[in-house]
């Protein structure tokens, strides 16, 4: 298995463990002039998302963690799980409701996605930035209010429910920002 | 959800970084802080001297890494003690010098491989005398007021609550714990030093020199490096080092002149170096020799010119004061 040396080690390293991946997050170098080098690190667990601290001296070597980045397209949903293909290999991968997190919100069948594996298993998923999502239900808005800092709730196709200008009604198409869940704009097709 | 970021990684260099790090204002005050050192030497009539930063010798210390030039044959030196020294034993009696010094993977918001050097020697001066001199240079420098004096024990008492002299290896590492400090795994329980070293830099140094700077003196004996040990009880090292706003500034020695006590040190910092997996290095040298004919009794100290225009300039990185750091050199 590969690691790294103290001397490697820098902001975006990803390292294993006690079996779990971990993104370097900080990394100070701390010298007496006279004395032994210490390396402070803050590290954050990317299962659990908690942050961990822990010091290393000069010659000491964190285990790399085997992590890969791909592109995977969303297939269909089984219950609490969720089916990707890998667009090179063509290899399946199920990932559990608490691994899609707030993604779901935003997936549709043959969506591409970005998935990082870890140890060769989904790890997380990432959809794109910006999707395009048809209005399912909502109330119908004020007739002429086209204002759009007047909002109310819609469901959209995927089952989730999200914040619209009042104008929005059902059967449109909406733009929506994945990373805030935010509404962007209406669409035409 | 966090995809990881890795265009730091992938990307060695952007085209921005033709342009220095630091400001015009920071360049300003690195010229400036240049001449108080220069007017301050000249006013106490120490001579300018200048030596080489490629040598054949260089210092034998366990966590000091040079460079190497020249398919090994040639140093780049970590400080330009060795060839000052030798300006002692041959007549110098005050002199000062700014020089660039290397140290192999020295890295980080206060380290720089290649950074720069005020160094002194005084014959004559005992440990009072150079800590008073460390002091006024700190002052002129900084604006801060004189020092503080504090033992290396005093310092860990106030901070760490320990007797960095009296305590075993199994008290330094509880009082590590009790101030909260998380120990490397790897830090064996029979390596003093590298405990010390540990409460030292992440327990003490952080507390010291808040108000004004703060000179520690009298440290460990296994801790002397050049400097010469005092006997009593405990004995301890003639060695003092300057902190302000929790920054190492300085180190100074009232200077070791015995040669056959050098030699021992030499070799037991190789010995460590391969213990340590690190190639060892020349333990004979010309300041040996110099020693030999005879090195006059004399204090001596190194300051890093970079953290104090840090300090000064009221930055928390050298690269805020540095054109061109190390990443963008």
């Amino acid at each position: 298995m590969a690691s790294y040396n103290t001397s490697e080690f820098r902001k975006g390293l990803k390292v294993q463990l006690d079996g779990d991946p971990y993104l370097m997050i900080e990394c100070n170098f701390v010298k007496p002039g006279k004395g032994q080098a210490m390396y402070k690190c803050r590290l954050r667990n990317l299962i659990r998302n908690t942050v961990l601290d822990r010091t290393y001296k000069s010659g000491d070597s964190i285990e790399a963690a085997d992590i890969e980045e791909i592109a995977a397209q969303y297939l269909y949903r089984q219950g609490d799980q969720f089916v990707f293909m890998d667009d090179e290999t063509f290899e399946q991968y199920e990932l559990t409701a608490a691994q899609v997190d707030d993604a779901w919100k935003y997936l549709k069948e043959g969506m591409k996605c970005s998935m990082i594996l870890f140890n060769g298993g989904p790890l997380t998923l990432t959809p794109p930035n910006h999707v395009v999502l048809k209005v399912e239900y909502c109330e119908p808005g004020a007739k002429g209010n086209t204002a759009s800092n007047v909002t109310k709730p819609v469901t959209v196709e995927t089952g989730a429910e999200m914040s619209c200008p009042s104008f929005v009604e059902v059967g449109d198409l909406i733009r929506v920002d994945t990373r805030t869940g935010e509404y962007i704009e209406r669409v035409k097709e | 959800m966090n995809a990881p970021d890795d265009a730091a990684e992938t990307r060695p260099t952007s085209p921005g970084d033709f342009r220095p790090a630091a400001g015009w204002d920071a360049l300003r005050l690195r010229a400036r802080l240049l001449r108080t050192v220069r007017a301050f030497f000249d006013d106490r009539n120490f001579l300018e001297v200048e030596t080489p930063l490629l040598s054949a010798d260089t210092v034998v210390d366990r966590h000091l890494d040079p460079f190497t030039v020249d398919g090994g044959r040639l140093y780049l030196q970590t400080s330009p003690e060795f060839c000052m020294k030798r300006l002692l034993a041959a007549g110098g009696e005050a002199i000062y010098q700014i020089t660039r010094a290397f140290r192999r993977e020295e890295q980080g918001r206060l380290h720089n491989p290649e950074f720069t050097m005020v160094e002194w020697y005084r014959v004559g001066d005992g440990m009072a005398e150079g800590m008073r001199l460390l002091g006024d240079l700190g002052e002129a420098m900084l604006g801060r007021g004189g020092a503080e004096l504090l033992t290396y024990r005093e310092a860990f008492e106030r901070h760490v609550g320990i007797d960095p002299h009296a305590a075993d290896t199994e008290a330094l590492a509880r009082a590590a714990r009790d101030v909260g400090i998380d120990a490397p795994a790897s830090l064996s329980t029979t390596d003093r030093n590298g405990w010390l070293d540990l409460l030292l830099a992440l327990g003490v140094q952080p507390r010291l020199g808040r108000e004004r700077p703060t000179i520690v003196y009298d440290y460990p004996a296994s801790q002397a490096a050049l400097a010469q040990v005092r006997t009593g009880q405990p004995p301890v090292a003639e060695r003092f080092e300057l902190y302000f706003s929790g920054v190492e500034l300085a180190n100074g020695y009232h200077e070791l002149t015995d040669a056959a006590e050098l030699r021992r040190r030499n070799a037991r910092a190789n010995t460590l170096r391969r213990q340590d997996g690190k190639s060892p290095l020349p333990e004979e040298s010309r300041l040996l020799a110099a020693m030999d004919a005879g090195l006059p009794e004399a204090t001596g100290a190194a300051l890093g010119f970079d953290r104090v225009v840090m300090l000064a300039a009221g930055a928390t990185s050298l690269a805020e004061v540095m054109a061109f750091p190390m990443d963008r050199a």
